[in-house]
């Protein structure tokens, strides 16, 4: 089985329209949206969710009043200060490293298990689909990262299907670092500003550091040639391969309104043959 | 005051609105980007930096000649950042998250904290602009305690303006929590509105005032609009859009001072932002 993860470095770039266009012309894949901070691929693909579970991630301290006496030890070794002075445990800073558990003379401090978020198996008109919601302000998302990629994968095997694509987040920390590891290949949609050029370097190093190959496409590369030229270069001086550019087009915008992929709203137009053509090399790359 | 600047779905001009925001205002205003896993304010504010350090987190060191392997070191630890495997100890500090349990509990005294590396920090400044940002190692997954390291360098006497990273989780928290406002730019798209939701549900949650830019204002649908008066969200401004303005930030310049009635907007909004806060 192959994994495409689409990422992107910078937001905002086209990740989800491009990676949705790319579900309306693939065969025999399992969808799977990785950003789970702000998932947004449902959007497009309409989603009829058959499963849907709790993601149970880290535990957050709670202190029992009724047993505290107040000896200000928990307090002392919390190195996120999240313990008052009145002994309240404040959720969004509790890291949920249990040290105040452990050490509490009265064992007056609870550690209950998180339900931080859900994720879902659903049908598409595109076929399965793996997606996630994390819930506001919660950690652990590169865990349910790791997890809904697990379930895609479960999900491609039992139906014998070869070919994963995956939604990436943005960025280059915790839950990108987790939608990379054993993918095939990444695909990075950069955009050409001193912005998409800068975070696209980034991203690809990142790629390059967990040994997955990557492959770039440059979205409304007509906005800027010479940003676009720009990543081209550093793409091929670091041995990525070059698939394709999108011209920018206000379709992705009208379509996304429609709740459609891009390519089922556009007729035979430019857009379509570009992003026909990125998915051919995409396909030869991963030798689907 | 200290203004964030937030908008769950990337790429919709957090950054746009941070730098021309700070350059309008002119002096006793600073710059944190706090977008630490991609920050890109500098490339429009340009700064000269006079400042550039590493930030690390502590993570464990095991003294083998003290340790008499009982293990609690790697029963405390809830990260699994510790094994230890007969009289072998490993550590894993990529997984660690310097709680420094295992040093508290070590009986032997046989676990002292090394570094790992979480990125540098660059402090500087343009003209009366005064900036700081973070820049997390590639590789490195947390990026909250170098956000908060930013932070740190919040100086009282100034406006601070934070460009934070997109999304809802812990480096958003990070980079708003303490804030006197949320500033939240979002585009008139499906994807926008669905994100800026899940924004706004994070900024009540830390009981902060908040209002609204409009990037793109021209593009998408009313859902954003509905929303915003459904939510009393205030709109304190749009931005249309307009190639012009792409191309000026494409290449990496700021629209107040490539299209200059834009400053005068951008006083304006914080002047509504003033009113807000009082």
């Amino acid at each position: 089985m192959k994994e495409l993860v689409v990422i992107s470095g910078k937001g905002g770039t086209g990740k989800t329209s491009l990676m949705a266009a790319f579900a309306s012309l693939a065969e025999n894949k399992v969808l799977c949206d990785a950003d789970v901070d702000a998932a947004d691929l449902h959007l497009l693909m309409d989603p009829d969710i058959k499963e849907n579970h709790d993601f149970q991630g880290g535990n957050t301290a709670v202190i029992r009043t009724d047993k505290c006496i107040e000896c200000g030890l928990c307090r002392d070794l919390c190195r996120w200060n999240a313990i008052s002075e009145a002994f309240i445990v404040d959720p969004i800073e509790c890291e949920g490293c249990g040290v105040c558990v452990d050490f509490c003379p009265e064992e007056a401090i609870d550690f209950p298990i998180n339900t931080c978020g859900e994720w879902f198996i659903s049908n598409t008109r595109f076929g399965p689909m793996v997606h996630a919601r994390l819930g506001i302000a919660e950690e652990n998302s590169g865990k349910l990262v790791t997890l809904v990629r697990q379930e895609a994968k479960k999900l491609a095997e039992k139906n014998k299907l070869n070919l994963l694509i995956t939604d990436g987040p943005p960025g280059v920390g915790c839950p990108v670092i987790a939608s990379l590891g054993g993918a095939s290949a990444v695909l990075v949609v950069a955009e050409p500003t001193v912005s998409g050029l800068h975070d696209m370097e980034r991203v690809s190093q990142l790629a390059a550091h967990f040994k997955v190959p990557v492959m770039v496409c440059v979205n409304k590369f007509d906005l800027n040639v010479d940003q676009t030229e720009a990543i081209e270069k550093l793409a091929k001086e670091n041995n990525m391969t070059i698939v394709g550019r999108v011209p920018f087009d206000p379709v992705f915008t009208e379509s996304m309104v429609q709740g459609q992929t891009v390519l089922e709203y556009v007729g035979n137009s430019k857009i379509r043959s570009s992003i026909n053509e990125i998915w051919r090399n995409i396909r030869n790359q991963l030798v689907i | 005051m200290i203004i964030s600047i937030a908008s769950g779905k990337g790429g919709t001009g957090k950054t746009t609105v941070a730098t021309n925001l700070a350059v309008s205002l002119g002096s006793d205003v600073q710059l944190l980007d706090c977008d630490v896993e991609e920050p890109n304010a500098h490339l429009f504010i340009n700064p000269v930096i006079e400042l550039s350090k590493k930030v690390y987190t502590p993570v464990p060191q095991i003294d083998e000649e003290k340790c008499n392997f009982c293990k609690k070191c790697a029963e405390i630890c809830r990260f699994k950042a510790i094994a230890v495997i007969k009289e072998i100890v490993l550590t894993f500090p990529e997984l660690c998250h310097s709680c420094g349990g295992c040093m508290e509990v070590c009986p032997e005294n046989a676990i002292t904290e090394t570094g790992r590396e979480l990125g540098v920090i660059e402090i500087g400044h343009r003209n009366s602009l005064a900036f700081a940002h973070g820049r997390l190692r590639v590789g490195e997954a947390m990026s909250p305690p170098l956000i908060r390291e930013v932070r740190s360098h919040t100086r009282s006497d100034l406006l601070t303006i934070i460009d934070a990273p997109p999304g809802t989780s812990c480096p958003v928290i990070a980079a708003m929590k303490g804030a006197d406002f949320v500033l939240m730019v979002t585009e008139p798209t499906p994807f926008g509105l669905h994100d800026l939701k899940l924004a706004v549900e994070a900024v009540k949650l830390l009981e902060i005032p908040r209002g609204l830019v409009i990037n793109r204002s021209d593009i998408g649908d009313d859902g954003v609009r509905t929303y915003a008066k459904m939510e009393n969200l205030p709109i304190l401004m749009e931005i249309p859009f307009d190639r012009r303005i792409a191309e000026v930030y494409s290449r990496g310049k700021l629209i107040v001072e490539e299209m200059p009635e834009w400053k005068e907007r951008f006083r304006k909004l914080y002047l509504h932002i003033q009113e807000i806060v009082g």
